[in-house]
């Protein structure tokens, strides 16, 4: 850190003080490190997606270009970055009023808090500054290596698929490292050995030399005959590290690229719940402690700028905070549980209270548990939607515009879950990596009701193809009918499926 | 491809502490960004290149600035066909509203990944336009006998208005004469300015060679020149305006509409004018040589004028005309004259066939024929690739 990256004294201890509230709160935190940043590099930190090291690349500085225009045109600033990490690093926009910089060291905490004990952040790597440096060292040496131009290209190609992973492998137990080699080793060792009677005769019943020889024709035949992967499988990136005609330095620059979106993925997952809890307890901390009477007024000003939606729109800040408010009132006052369901009586609903007080407590508990899915899933309640005027909507074809569509909590839930489900991305799996024996790879879109953007598609396949290095295919579902379409490295194909 | 419309450019504002600034670490990324977006540098990417746009406040009026971005296909849902989930009230069947329509799925795992944007100022715009199209600087001519005179704040004095006061320096005095005078005190910083510690900017007087340039478009909008027509028109002259203004100091444009008569009007009604009536393009030809002989001299101006029409020109010798006023005096006025013509479903055509007989061999008049929108940054680089 450079010296004029220092907290001036006032926010220094501004600092302690906020701490020891947060500690206070029991706030379970990995200690959070601030650094005083102008909005330059605020943004460019911002623009590398808050590590300030990262391998070079045009995206970084495209994000860039972008941040620093929507800055000066007064349309958008960044509050608040934080990385998780152990220590996390958090960054303040030096020009700032003082309030503003509670306001973000408080929701900070809540942050910090957040990625230390939520489950679906436990598998992250909690060195990720000093890991994305050396990945940024790595991908350098390739660059000096093989020129600019060629590792920049296929690092494009490999980000047009970086979100075909599987986000909820590292969660069951090495599901990482069952790679098909393991799993075609496994199936070798069984067959090729016949069971000896006596360990001295072992090495005439199985003389090496022979074991060796069978082992090799069977991993050949099972080259042959098997369709791998033998299930189909969600991290495509995985499949194409092992499987595809890569070069070494090609290899990594892949895995360096998916280890990244393994990281970043738990972000995604809980973005809901993540930005509602800090926004949580900054506002808790905020009005109980910390804010003093002069600042009232802008620290309203901006909590409101930062929850408010658009007529129309849904603010996961907002949407989080509500359902944490909404669960505490009602483990504070017992509104759950199979009776609190059966009761139909509407006075007897408005007025229920049997003062079971475990409101935070529940909130501790939900926070270390639940992804957007689940938090969702389990505490949408239909008097939330009511109450906050929940509506889905649709594409009219007719007019041309989105509508209304209705008010149906069954249909809202059902809604917001699909919206979240995979991050709002279609599923892709590999089905085969010998697609019609012919070592060609075939993905397969696990389809929920909604089509892929076939132009868009196309482009990935060609990307695909020269990453296999075989010609590729997708089986998808257009206008109810399953098809599928295929580049071989000069031209695409379609045919309908059975 | 270049695309913008009138309105849908600003300049950046300035921001002077930005050259102080040391090298940043993202500005080899930001440039090879830029240099993608422009298509210097890894043509494969350049397919991946669109246009957006912001939209922005300046003053009381919004504006919008366009902002190329590089979008990595990735697999994707088809976007009509997604709904979602919102907040508000509202009756079933409302519609949700342009700005308000939501941009797909809110959840990412990264940081906006493909919606980040960069913007093209209107300096960089024309860059890009003379790159694109390879268009030579114009070498203006009257420009040693024509003098400005302009005042810049360069100097410092002793004495001036409060307005003009140089705090910084004003203060620096003052810190300067207290520690001389041994009335600092570290301990408590308190600097009390006196007369004669403040500093007040000054200006000096430069004189400048100036360049200046007059367009002036000529619009028809007799009944066969319907909407297609005139966007083309429209979005022609923006480009056209667009490079002229980053090689003159001193645009004026005027703008001539004709359909039997012509007559000077502004560039809103010239943009939006309903069409009607018959044609006779003397009479837009007449009124802008009047035009330049009253206000602009052609000994000091660089003139350009733009015709557009779609080529149906009044029987009888109004073409005849034409082509005598043109020689007599138009052209000679000018630098270049322009004329495009636009296809239409109604017109013959003829004009254009005319003007290539008498004129087809003069440099200074270039004809271009636009049928379609494509063919609007080719007739660009016909009116201005001569560089005169």
């Amino acid at each position: 850190m450079m010296d004029d990256h220092l907290l001036t004294p006032e926010i220094e201890e501004w600092r302690r003080t906020i701490r020891q509230y947060a500690l206070d709160a029991s706030l379970d935190f990995f200690e959070v490190i601030y650094e005083l940043v102008d909005y330059d590099e605020m943004n460019m930190v911002a623009a590398y997606g808050g590590f300030p090291n990262r391998y070079p690349h045009w995206r970084w500085g495209m994000q860039f270009e972008g941040l620093q225009k929507q800055y000066s045109y007064g349309l958008s600033k960044i509050y608040e970055l934080v990385i998780n990490n152990d220590p996390c690093y958090a960054y303040l926009m030096r020009c700032n009023p003082l309030v503003d910089q509670k306001l973000v060291m408080a929701h900070v905490y809540g942050h910090s808090d957040f990625f230390k004990n939520n489950c679906w952040f436990s598998h992250t790597n909690r060195k990720m500054v000093d890991t994305i440096s050396n990945h940024a060292v790595k991908i350098r040496r390739h660059i000096d290596e093989h020129g600019l131009e060629v590792v920049e290209e296929f690092i494009d190609l490999c980000l047009s698929i970086e979100n075909l992973i599987d986000m909820y492998s590292p969660y069951f137990s090495g599901g990482e490292h069952t790679s098909e080699e393991v799993k075609d080793q496994e199936r070798i060792d069984e067959i090729g050995t016949r069971s000896s009677v006596k360990p001295y005769m072992e090495e005439f019943v199985n003389p090496p030399a022979v074991q060796v020889r069978e082992k090799k024709e069977i991993l050949n035949k099972i080259e042959e005959i098997d369709n791998f992967p033998s299930e189909p499988q969600r991290d495509v990136l995985h499949f194409l590290i092992h499987h595809g005609q890569l070069k070494s330095w090609q290899r990594n620059v892949l895995s360096i690229i998916r280890e990244e979106a393994y990281y970043f993925a738990p972000q995604g997952m809980t973005k809901i719940m993540n930005e509602g809890w800090a926004s949580f307890w900054h506002s808790k901390m905020m009005t109980t402690k910390i804010l003093d009477s002069s600042e009232l007024i802008d620290y309203a000003d901006h909590h409101s700028g930062t929850l408010g939606s658009n007529p129309g729109m849904l603010n996961p800040y907002k949407l989080g905070i509500e359902m944490y408010r909404d669960i505490q009132a009602r483990w504070n006052s017992g509104r759950h549980g199979s009776e609190w369901d059966s009761c139909q009586d509407a006075h007897g609903r408005t007025d229920w209270d049997n003062a079971e007080g475990r409101g935070l407590e529940k909130i501790f508990e939900v926070r270390r548990t639940h992804n957007d899915i689940t938090f969702i899933d389990e505490f949408l309640t239909e008097e939330f939607c009511e109450q906050h005027k929940m509506f889905t909507y649709k594409f009219d074809r007719q007019q041309g515009q989105y509508v209304l569509d209705g008010r149906g909590f069954p249909e809202i839930k059902n809604q917001l879950l699909e919206q979240l489900s995979n991050c709002g991305r279609p599923r892709i799996y590999v089905e085969s990596g010998n697609y019609g024996n012919r070592g060609e790879l075939l993905l397969k879109h696990d389809w929920s009701g909604t089509s892929l953007r076939m132009d868009y598609a196309r482009r990935v396949l060609e990307n695909l193809e020269k990453i296999w290095g075989r010609p590729v295919h997708l089986e998808t579902i257009i206008d109810g009918k399953t098809k599928i379409f295929g580049y071989n490295g000069s031209r695409h194909e379609e045919r309908t499926g059975s | 491809m270049l695309r913008a419309s009138l309105h849908a450019v600003t300049p950046r504002p300035k921001n002077k502490y930005r050259k102080v600034i040391a090298v940043r670490k993202i500005d080899p990324d930001a440039n090879r960004f830029r240099k993608i977006v422009r298509g210097k540098i890894r043509e494969n990417l350049k397919q991946y290149v669109s246009q957006g746009e912001i939209l922005a406040r300046k003053g009381k009026n919004l504006v919008s600035v366009p902002l190329p971005q590089i979008d990595i296909p990735d697999f994707r849902f088809g976007h009509t066909d997604q709904g979602g989930v919102g907040q508000g009230s509202g009756e079933e069947g409302k519609p949700l509203g342009g700005e308000q329509a939501p941009p797909g799925p809110q959840a990412g795992d990264q940081p906006g990944e493909h919606i980040l944007e960069v913007d093209v100022t209107i300096d960089e715009l024309a860059d890009i336009l003379g790159e694109e199209l390879e268009l030579p600087r114009i070498e203006p001519r009257g420009s040693d006998s024509i003098q400005v005179e302009k005042q810049c704040y360069t100097g410092i004095n002793r004495t001036g208005p409060d307005s003009l006061r140089h705090f910084r320096r004003t203060f620096k005095n003052a810190l300067r004469r207290q520690i001389a005078s041994g009335i600092y005190d570290a301990e408590n910083p308190c600097i009390v300015p006196v007369r004669e510690d403040r500093r007040y900017r000054s200006w000096n007087t430069k004189s400048l060679p100036q360049s200046n340039a007059l367009i002036v478009y000529m619009m028809d909008v007799s009944g066969s020149m319907g909407n297609e027509q005139k966007d083309i028109v429209r979005i022609e002259s923006f480009w056209i305006d667009t490079w002229l203004k980053s090689q003159y100091e001193n645009l004026e444009t005027r703008y001539i509409i004709h359909d039997a008569q012509a007559k000077l009007v502004d560039s809103h009604t010239f943009f939006h004018v309903r069409e009607s009536g018959g044609t006779k393009i003397s009479s837009a030809y007449n009124l802008a040589k009047e035009l330049i002989l009253k206000e602009f001299s052609p000994s000091e101006w660089n003139i350009y004028p733009f015709h557009f029409s779609d080529g149906d020109n009044w029987g009888g010798d109004d073409t005849a005309q034409c082509l005598e006023l043109l020689r007599e005096t138009l052209i000679p006025f000018s630098n270049v004259f322009c004329y495009g013509q636009v296809k239409s479903a109604y017109g013959s055509g003829q004009f254009i066939k005319d003007l290539r007989e008498a004129f087809g061999t003069d440099e200074k008049v270039l004809l271009s024929e636009i049928n379609s929108r494509d063919e609007i940054l080719p007739s660009i680089k016909t009116f201005l690739g001569k560089g005169c």
